[in-house]
């Protein structure tokens, strides 16, 4: 096992400029990279004609004082090949070299990179390289490690890049996009950056201490992306070294705690399309009931007395099934104090109005069983209340991946307060509630290894002593998630004297087998209430926006209110039957969407307090949010929302924000950074190589002003502030970046880790890359972009115990979604994809800005045996016959070229060829199973080219993993 | 001199020398490449260039007592109570309340913490000379008694699973720490040259909680984090050849990659490629040193029995003795995660099927160990990541919840003193209150056994040097032999 360690940075740091006084005098603050970035001059040279860019002459200028000379410009290949995997990620194909070769145009080289800009695999690269700062995972890390959907987020992350979004409003986006004027879908997905953080759900844990790591988390993940600093010392202490105190941490962190952690439906752009096109129509349609019936604002006014009582009217004759509402004044309710008496698996946070949603812990089935006392005499029935919540997926009411939720059954007992062990059971007479679910059978979803016949329908299935039927709220896309209640009939009053004793038991038994993955279908957020109404009393059929509606004074009504008042009402109105019908279906065409993890501020904002060694049991003071004050002030007034912090971040003001993003971004092309500690910009970090280029960068990042070339079509794109596209420009535009990376001896004795540049940057690619060249190089490649995260082959038996803690479902995809780019693969945290770990992706246990890069056996087994490597090589042995010329000379040459590039030497070509003829002659001699080679299957290959035999195809698939497996072909020179 | 500027220095010494190789003659540069990196003795060209193998034997500050550690973690956490920690007065309490100020403020996972006592399910006798307390559930492990160091009075900080392995095995709660086999190996290097340095095997009825992580190398190098083992088909992934390649078309595909990596560094002149074709010729001795290695089928009939280890059968004991076989070819790490103690119901039941599945095979590596000499310097180390309630947990009167503030583990072998017990909780085993060891202590005296001063192994990440003990650890001196 190999590695060569990135060392040296103390060697050729140079002083930053102002460093250049003594530094022991000066006070921490004071610290070069906390001093706003000011545009340094170009400095002069002596060879004036090898810089291309502004960057070129600080590297020149460094190299003539070390007395040093640039290498020479790469050849051609190697550049085309440097440049496709450096802004794309993906290796040139055999025709883009070729024309590039062909291209006799000066500024073909100019040309390339403004395709390469403009490709959707550029946001692909760049984006995975941002998704490694974000901690990017598909599933919650800790003991369960579920599976979450955040694939939108992945996806906005290479759109914004794609659409060179620009890196202050990227940054804005993904602290705060909710809170931004007419936030977009995409805008409020850009805030799952902050929701990456890992989620434990593991039995019996307190929500509230894993909200708090989460927290803690995303302050660390902001501390290393964006600011460059290792804020979360702070947590417990203040900064040993730089001069930010526990208060600036936890003032800060006042910023971010006031959210909750929502997990809305979200839509694709062609089903946000269709939702439009949907709306459309049932607007149309609602406007045509209007338009042709005068007086409906009168029957609708009319409607509204009745059901709120003004105008008393008998219960309607019509069956309970029926949606037509009956007029009833609302009994009186009155809301239960619980306590909850059950094992303490699920956790229950208490909302001020009585309420209490569900956290943590989600057994699949289980009872809740909750006491309360309560001074009412005459208790003829209790209302079962279910809300929406921002903190349940969906925003609820339920905790099911649908937001759903099933209630199996209610059962209750009353005793005296003076007598509480002395329990009778309340009978239970009849069930109503504001939605009567068809009856259905349970999702697969919630399978539970038995062959009971379980079903969800109407209310009465929570009290027919039957634990195969349950109460279900699903209405279906775009309806399930909103307030639901359901009222239990008494069959007779209960009174104790001095007060009862109710103890409530929610039986939730419709989840699955499995309580490690999201198999539950508890209630999420619920309340319960009595009353003493006498008579019968059902739920109120309003849903609870209409009531809220209708409460509200006509004329101080919402347009929202009214359009709600009004959808419900035509539903009430019987000539209306086709209309409704009508919308009714459009309804149903609804799409069901996906999810995503975002944020959404709270109301009511919690206090901050600093806390005693970090330790979220111990708060000492309370804090405002506020910001350190050795860096930029905030604007006076400014309010304390994520905006003002996210603003605040990307302020040009700010010393770190573009120094360390530019660093960040030359750490990719070059292997190490201005500043070689791209997390740590403090007073610890080792000096900068080049002090003012890096200045020159943030600024020219922040202020574009050069251009290649003074006026063409091709710079002008280049204007936008903190555009990332015209920072790439810069680099690879530059004579620094193109020069050759052949190592001499000298150059390797005097800078082992090329900090000074005296030639170009070799090192090997990212995880992703190595797979995803050598699917392009095999012709495999799905080069779709985005959509839902895929599961490649991988070996089961990761995903069961006692490998994974519990099962997970993981499926391997097929061909082609197998072959998608690496980015795509699904990334779970507890069991890493293999091939990915192996080759040193980060598993976002926490924000990484600089991937280890190793080069181990483990690597080699990899690259040489692992099933889609394999695959790669068949199928390359396959093109090569295909497509590769007659002679054996011409097909070494293509694939050759496939996966390299460039064209093989005459040394290298023998070398292939005796490799190629050794296999043909055991083949030949009966040695070798020519299809198993070839196919890996007993079976003849199936779609040789005509001429073809399977001995070549299988001698070329071992052409074909040599050449996959050569250090060159996952090596960017 | 740290770590790294260690590495640093040897690096510049020996690119001359390298340089010097390669720049005589391309065609004898190209020889002695092979020489000095393709070699059959790795360690010797490793002790030499630390810098091209950052898994070179090191020396550490102090002369060790242990050269490897075999970790067997207890995941999910035994009872204390019903195994090493015989409390007669929780007996007594059955199914009393626990005093009020004993658990005022305590903070439980499941139960209200105002639940019953629960007496010890099980008998315990003294054993061997030491006359060690222990259950007996544990028959196996009372003939090897005299050999280990039972520690009764460990104490932890977190009391849910993810976070509780967690910091057991990183000395941190939260992810992204290295492991004390990461740290350990990223201090020692390997005396193996054709297997990890680091190897994992998992048994019992679940995986850990948290995965990888435990045993993750957080921001060392990659080459030091754990790598998973299997007891059955493939040991290392990907280790096998694709369907139809021999093993001579598998050495000509090495010889032709090796040869066609040798043209390329004498165009490029990168020390990466030449590191890569090391990692290469090591993955092709990987090879056939990890199935011979897996192949316990070559152990004699009597000491598969020792261990109840069959053949082809993934278990703990195959675990165990594979681990003894690891040690035996210089892996400096072992650790067995074993998930199965996780006994809120079931207790009765679930620790006499655990300890039926682990007892046997525990015994037998310690004196496996001792009678080849290894015990002397490979440390064993047992335990879970907490203990449990001495409080009862479910109707079924039949099993407890996790408890961090007193828990046992034990020690064995690499200079830890044999045949005693450490520490006394108070007299319902609810807190460690004599010589109470936390877990930062632990670390620190693990690292103590290994040679280091566990403040000073360190590696500077984000501008702060961290070390496994992060801020506290006690050298643990009454346990040292």
């Amino acid at each position: 096992v190999i590695v060569l360690l990135i060392l040296g940075a103390a060697l050729v740091g140079e002083s930053h400029p102002s460093m250049a006084q003594s530094s022991a005098a000066r006070s921490r603050s004071d610290h070069w990279s906390f001093r706003s970035v000011q545009r340094p001059q170009l400095p002069r040279v002596q060879n004036e004609n090898w810089p291309r860019t502004p960057i070129d002459r600080f590297i020149l200028a460094r190299l003539e004082k070390e007395r040093l000379a640039p290498a020479g410009v790469a050849d051609r290949v190697t550049l085309i090949r440097r440049l496709y995997l450096d802004l794309i990620g993906l290796p040139p194909s055999l025709q883009e070299v070729d024309e590039f070769l062909q291209d006799k145009d000066p500024r073909a080289i100019e040309h390339l990179i403004e395709r390469l800009l403009a490709s959707p695999h550029y946001g692909e690269r760049w984006g995975r390289h941002w998704l490694d700062a974000a901690r990017y995972a598909d599933s919650d890390g800790f003991e369960k490690d579920k599976s979450r959907n955040v694939w939108f987020y992945r996806d906005y992350v290479i759109k914004a890049h794609n659409d060179d979004l620009p890196y202050d409003r990227f940054i804005i986006e993904q602290l705060a996009g909710d809170l931004v004027p007419s936030a977009t879908q995409d805008q409020l997905v850009a805030t799952g950056f902050l929701r990456n953080s890992m989620l434990n759900e593991e039995g019996g844990i307190d929500p509230e201490q894993f909200r708090m790591e989460a927290m803690f988390d995303r302050m660390d993940a902001i501390g290393k992306s964006i600011l460059g600093l290792t804020i979360q010392c702070a947590q417990c202490h203040s900064h040993k070294y730089d001069p930010l105190t526990q208060e600036d941490y936890y003032r800060m962190f006042a910023f971010l705690n006031n959210d909750h952690e929502s997990q809305p439906v979200v839509y694709t752009a062609g089903e946000q399309a269709q939702i439009a096109a949907l709306s459309r129509q049932i607007a149309d349609i609602e406007a045509d009931l209007k338009s042709r019936t005068p007086g409906w604002q009168a029957r609708m006014a009319q409607w509204e007395q009745q059901v709120t009582g003004a105008l008393k009217q008998p219960p309607a004759a019509e069956s309970s099934s029926s949606p037509s509402p009956v007029g009833q004044s609302q009994p009186e309710w009155r809301v239960l104090a619980l306590e909850h008496v059950g094992e303490n698996a699920q956790r229950y946070l208490p909302r001020p109005d009585g309420s209490l949603v569900a956290q943590g812990y989600a057994p699949t089935k289980m009872t809740a069983t909750w006491r309360s006392i309560t001074d009412i005499q005459g208790i003829s029935a209790l209302r079962l209340e279910l809300f929406t919540d921002p903190n349940l997926p969906c925003n609820g009411p339920g905790r099911s991946f649908k937001g759903t939720c099933a209630l199996t059954e209610i059962s209750i007992e009353a005793a005296s307060v003076g007598k509480p062990d002395q329990k009778s059971k309340v009978e239970i007479d009849g069930a109503s509630a504001d939605f009567e679910q068809p009856e259905m059978p349970l999702e697969s979803n919630f399978f539970d290894k038995t062959n009971n016949k379980r079903v969800t329908g109407p209310v009465k299935f929570a009290i027919d002593s039957n634990d195969n039927t349950a109460w279900g709220i699903d209405a279906g896309p775009g309806r399930r998630n909103q307030d639901r209640k359901a009222v239990f009939q008494f069959k007779a009053p209960v009174s104790h004297e001095g007060g009862t004793v109710l103890t409530i038991h929610l039986k939730q038994n419709h989840g699955g087998w499995n309580s490690d993955d999201h198999m539950n279908n508890n209630l999420g957020r619920f309340r319960l209430s009595v009353t003493n109404e006498a008579g019968p009393v059902i739920a109120d059929p309003l849903p609870r926006q209409v009531r809220d509606a209708i409460a509200i004074q006509p004329d101080q009504r919402a347009p929202a209110h009214a359009a709600a008042i009004f959808s419900y009402w035509r539903t009430t109105v019987p000539e209306w039957k086709e209309a409704n019908a009508q919308i009714e279906s459009l309804q149903g065409q609804w799409p069901a969407g996906s999810t995503a993890l975002t944020l959404t501020a709270r109301e009511n904002a919690r206090d901050t307090h600093m806390l005693n060694r970090g330790d979220w049991l111990k708060p000492t003071a309370s804090v405002a949010a506020g910001v350190p004050s050795f860096l930029h002030p905030l604007p006076e007034n400014a309010a304390p929302t994520r905006l003002t912090f996210a603003k605040w971040l990307v302020d040009p003001a700010s010393p770190t924000t573009a120094r360390v993003f530019v660093n960040r971004v030359w750490q990719t092309y070059f292997g190490i950074g201005l500043v070689s500690s791209p997390e740590d910009f403090g007073t610890q970090c080792d000096p900068p190589s080049h002090p003012e280029l890096l200045d020159w960068l943030a600024a020219e990042f922040m202020n574009p002003t050069f251009r290649l070339h003074a006026t063409d079509e091709l710079s002008r794109v280049d204007s936008v502030p903190w555009s990332m596209k015209h920072l790439h420009r810069l680099i690879v535009n530059s004579a620094t970046y193109q020069q050759s990376s052949q190592i001499s001896a000298a150059s390797l004795e005097r800078d082992p880790t090329n900090r000074l540049l005296a030639r170009g940057a070799r090192f090997r690619v990212e995880g992703e890359i190595v797979r995803d060249i050598a699917l392009a190089a095999s012709g495999l490649l799905n080069r779709q972009v985005g959509g839902r995260s895929v599961m490649p082959p991988a070996p089961a038996y990761l995903f069961q115990p006692p490998a994974s803690y519990a099962p997970f479902p993981w499926v391997d995809d097929t061909a082609p979604e197998k072959y998608r780019r690496g980015l795509y693969t699904f990334r779970r945290r507890s069991t890493p994809y293999p091939m990915l770990q192996t080759f040193d992706a980060p598993n976002a246990d926490f924000s990484c800005v600089r991937r280890q890069r190793s080069n181990s056996p483990l690597q080699a087994l990899t690259s040489l045996n692992e099933p889609i490597f394999v695959e790669c090589a068949q199928s390359l042995a396959l093109n090569v016959l295909r497509h590769g010329g007659a002679t054996d000379v011409d097909r070494i040459c293509y694939a050759f070229r496939r996966v390299l590039a460039r064209t093989p030497s005459r040394v290298e070509i023998n070398e292939l060829s005796g490799l190629l003829e050794k296999q043909r002659r055991r083949i030949a001699d009966g040695w070798i199973n020519a299809a198993e080679v070839a196919t890996g299957k007993n079976n003849p290959p199936q779609d040789l080219p005509a001429g073809s035999t399977p001995a070549q195809l299988a001698a070329y698939t071992v052409v074909s993993r040599v050449l996959l497996n050569l250090d060159e072909a996952i090596t960017k020179e | 001199m740290t770590h790294l500027e260690h590495c640093w220095t040897a690096y510049r010494r020996d690119l001359t020398r390298r340089w010097f190789l390669r720049d005589c003659s391309v065609g004898l540069g190209a020889i002695a490449l092979r020489q000095l990196l393709g070699g059959t003795s790795a360690a010797a060209v490793a002790a030499d260039a630390p810098h091209l193998n950052p898994l070179a034997a090191r020396t550490p500050h102090h002369e060790p007592k242990a050269k490897r550690v075999i970790f067997l973690f207890m995941a999910g956490a035994p009872s204390h109570l019903d195994l090493f920690d015989y409390k007669p007065e929780l007996a007594k309490r059955d199914g009393q309340l626990p005093p009020s100020d004993l658990v005022k403020d305590y903070r439980a996972a499941f139960i209200n913490p105002n639940s019953k006592f629960l007496g010890p399910k099980f008998k315990f006798a003294k054993q061997g000379q030491s006359g060690a307390e222990i259950s007996e559930l544990l028959p196996h492990l009372a003939t090897v008694v005299d050999d280990i160091a039972i520690v009764r009075s460990m104490a932890t900080d977190a009391f849910n699973h993810a976070p509780g392995q967690i910091f057991m095995n990183t000395g941190a709660q939260q992810f992204g720490r290295p492991s004390i086999g990461s740290w350990i190996t990223y201090g020692l290097g390997s005396d193996a040259s054709d297997l990890p340095a680091f190897v994992v095997f998992s048994t019992g009825s679940k995986g850990t909680s948290g995965g990888a992580s435990n045993w993750g190398c957080g921001f060392l190098p990659s080459v030091y984090q754990g790598v998973p083992f299997r007891t059955t088909g493939d040991p290392v992934l990907y280790l096998s050849n694709p369907a139809g390649v021999d093993r001579e078309m598998q050495r000509d595909t090495f010889d032709s990659i090796r040869r066609l990596n040798e043209m390329r560094f004498q165009v490029m002149g990168d020390p990466e490629t030449a590191a890569r074709i090391n990692s290469f010729e090591m993955a092709y001795r990987m090879q056939s040193s990890a199935p011979e290695l897996m192949d316990i089928g070559r152990e004699p009939q009597s000491i598969l029995d020792l261990y109840g280890a069959e053949p082809g059968k993934a278990s703990y004991a195959s675990s165990c003795l594979l681990a003894r076989r690891l040690v035996e070819r210089g892996v400096r790490f072992v650790q067995i995660f074993h998930e199965a103690w996780d006994h809120h119901g079931g207790l009765t039941s679930g620790l006499k099927e655990q300890c039926a599945l682990t007892d046997k095979a525990t015994a037998a590596l310690i004196r496996d160990l001792k009678s080849r000499g290894l015990l002397e310097d490979t440390l064993v180390v047992w335990g879970g990541e907490f203990g449990r309630t001495p409080m009862v947990q479910g109707g079924g009167n039949d099993g407890r919840d996790h408890h961090p503030n007193a828990f046992t583990m034990w020690l064995a072998g690499g200079g830890i003193k044999p045949g005693m017990t450490l520490g006394e909780t108070d007299e319902f085993g609810f807190h460690a209150v004599t010589d109470r060891v936390h877990v930062h202590d632990l670390h620190a005296t693990i690292l103590h056994l290994l040679g280091f001063d566990h403040t000073k192994l360190t590696y500077r990440f984000q501008g702060r040097d961290f070390r496994l003990t992060d801020v506290s650890g006690e050298l643990v001196t009454k346990l040292l032999a």
